[in-house]
């Protein structure tokens, strides 16, 4: 019971740590991929005793910065509603990582230690539940600050994110149709062995609307018309210092959670043909696992990055369009098309 | 008013979905993205440091070099025996548009010439370097071919340049400085 308990707490520490480590790497590797790929050289001015390490350091004066900046309330805002709000986005960001696995069990000291915080049969549902939490934090920011042009911003965020959450779910059924669970260990592991049995290939077009969806859910370009900088600068425009770090880490807490899932439903998670996670000794498992799986978090990652400096923004009605009129029939026929070939090769009950 | 929004049928079923629109330009900047990536671990390892990878000038290490052309800090040239060359004609203040130039004329000791600048100013806090007093110089002594930015200053009245320094400019061999095509 409490070898359990402190299995758990090293746990959460661990996925904690590690999102916001990756959170304040990605800010760095943000900056750094532009950079890339546009031709230039990118952040690396921050140095340590002449040590530049590649910009790395920027990531340090980044937050010292934002925690320094001053944090303005304005005067016709609802404080209690403002300063809820990216508390809710954050936390709304961050409680999805709860329920998705990011190794096999492991035993250690005689002891099954499944690696996922709470393991769960309807975890995806969870994950479903928490992503559409994210929406008050961005709808209730903008309405909070009594301006304008975050109201239209707000407004704007609840109706890309009502569009694109339906399609989000509606994706993912054909998912749970193939492998008949909710429960992201059992689908991760339904996906071991050959190659072909990653997620990708049983369900390519599940895979391309979830991905759409997901970019759209995080909020960043092409999907950015709820910040629109160069028209209303959005929900956040009255939010600085630190709340503001708060949205912004969010966005990018959620760029990584949807690699984390987009890896355990469509690409194995951290199973790699070839690799017997069960005949390892656990030191060697937890580590090979945990290589794999970020190496697939991070993959996701550069290509939610590839997209989001590549694409221009979306007009509202392109967005609006797209998410209802292309994502959700796209998904319902992705479901009749699962549950025909499920039928056709005698599947199912 | 009747306004009609761009349709997206127009580009038919295929073109309307812009997936493979949209791969290729992914792909263009997946390019950009590995070319620089292998070409800056190639220059970490001292190899092809020749092929640059992006267009990033790190300035204040790396200057950009100046165009052959550009008309940047007055110079005076000398003559072979080191006096400078010009004859305080008075032609160069007078077409300036911005009345920067001020120059003082004495009797030269020289048999052959009538008059040099007992002083030559140029005030480069008014100068908007047109070149107009290059043009007019008929001895060719003024020329703005120093390759040199003129500093800025805090002080407007230190922005004034005296005949000393006009002369110290780079020696007067007529060849202009070579510039490299490419920037770095």
């Amino acid at each position: 019971m409490i070898a359990a308990a402190v299995a758990g707490f090293i746990k959460s520490a661990y996925v904690l740590g590690a999102a916001m480590g990756a959170t304040s790497l990605l800010t760095w590797a943000e900056r750094k991929q532009s950079a890339m790929m546009q031709d230039r050289i990118g952040a690396n001015r921050a140095s340590v005793l002449g040590v530049r390490a590649l910009g790395l350091f920027h990531i340090i004066t980044d937050a010292v910065k934002t925690i320094a900046k001053e944090d303005y309330i304005p005067p016709f805002a609802d404080k209690m509603l403002f300063w809820l709000a990216p508390l809710v986005a954050g936390v709304a960001a961050g409680i999805g990582f709860v329920v998705v696995p990011f190794g096999p069990t492991i035993s250690v000291l005689g002891m099954d230690v499944p690696l996922v915080i709470a393991r769960s049969e309807i975890g995806m549902l969870v994950l479903l539940g928490a992503l559409g939490l994210s929406i008050y934090g961005s709808f209730l920011g903008g309405a909070a600050s009594g301006n304008k042009w975050a109201y239209l911003g707000a407004m704007r965020a609840g109706a890309q994110m009502a569009a694109y959450e339906v399609a989000l779910g509606l994706s993912l059924v054909g998912v749970f149709m193939v492998h008949g669970t909710l429960d992201l260990v059992r689908i991760a592991d339904a996906q071991q062995g050959s190659l072909l049995n990653w997620g990708v290939f049983a369900q390519p077009l599940g895979f391309l609307l979830f991905f759409t969806a997901a970019a759209a859910e995080t909020k960043r370009a092409p999907f950015d018309v709820p910040e629109g900088e160069s028209e209303i600068i959005g929900y956040f425009v009255e939010y600085s210092g630190m709340k503001f770090g708060v949205f912004f880490m969010a966005e990018l807490l959620e760029t990584i959670l949807f690699s984390a899932v987009i890896a355990v439903l469509f690409f194995g998670g951290w199973h790699l043909p070839g690799i017997e996670y069960a005949a390892l000794p656990w030191w060697l498992a937890l580590v090979v696992s945990q290589a794999v799986w970020w190496g697939k978090v991070a993959t996701g990652c550069w290509l939610f990055l590839l997209i989001r400096w590549t694409l221009p923004r979306f007009r509202y009605d392109q967005l609006l369009d797209l998410g209802w009129k292309w994502l959700l029939p796209l998904a319902l026929a992705n479901i009749l098309l699962t549950g025909a070939l499920i039928v056709w090769r005698g599947g199912g009950s | 008013m009747n306004v009609r929004p761009p349709r997206g049928s127009e580009l038919g079923l295929v073109g309307a979905a812009y997936v493979w629109e949209i791969v290729k330009g992914l792909m263009i900047t997946n390019r950009h993205f590995w070319e620089n990536i292998v070409l800056h671990s190639l220059h970490a390892a001292g190899i092809a440091r020749s092929r640059p990878a992006g267009v990033t000038i790190q300035y204040p290490e790396v200057r950009r070099p100046v165009p052959a052309r550009a008309r940047l800090l007055h110079r005076i040239n000398r003559r072979p025996d080191g006096s400078p060359k010009c004859v305080a004609c008075m032609l160069c203040p007078s077409v300036c548009p911005s009345g920067c130039i001020n120059v003082v004329a004495e009797e030269s000791p020289e048999p052959g010439i009538e008059k040099r600048p007992a002083s030559f100013e140029i005030d480069l806090s008014r100068c908007v370097f047109c070149g107009f007093c290059v043009e007019a110089c008929p001895v060719d002594a003024i020329r703005m071919d120093s390759g040199t930015i003129p500093p800025a200053s805090e002080d407007r009245f230190r922005m004034v340049t005296t005949l000393d320094e006009l002369l110290a400019g780079p020696p007067s061999d007529g060849s202009l400085r070579s510039v490299a095509g490419r920037f770095p």
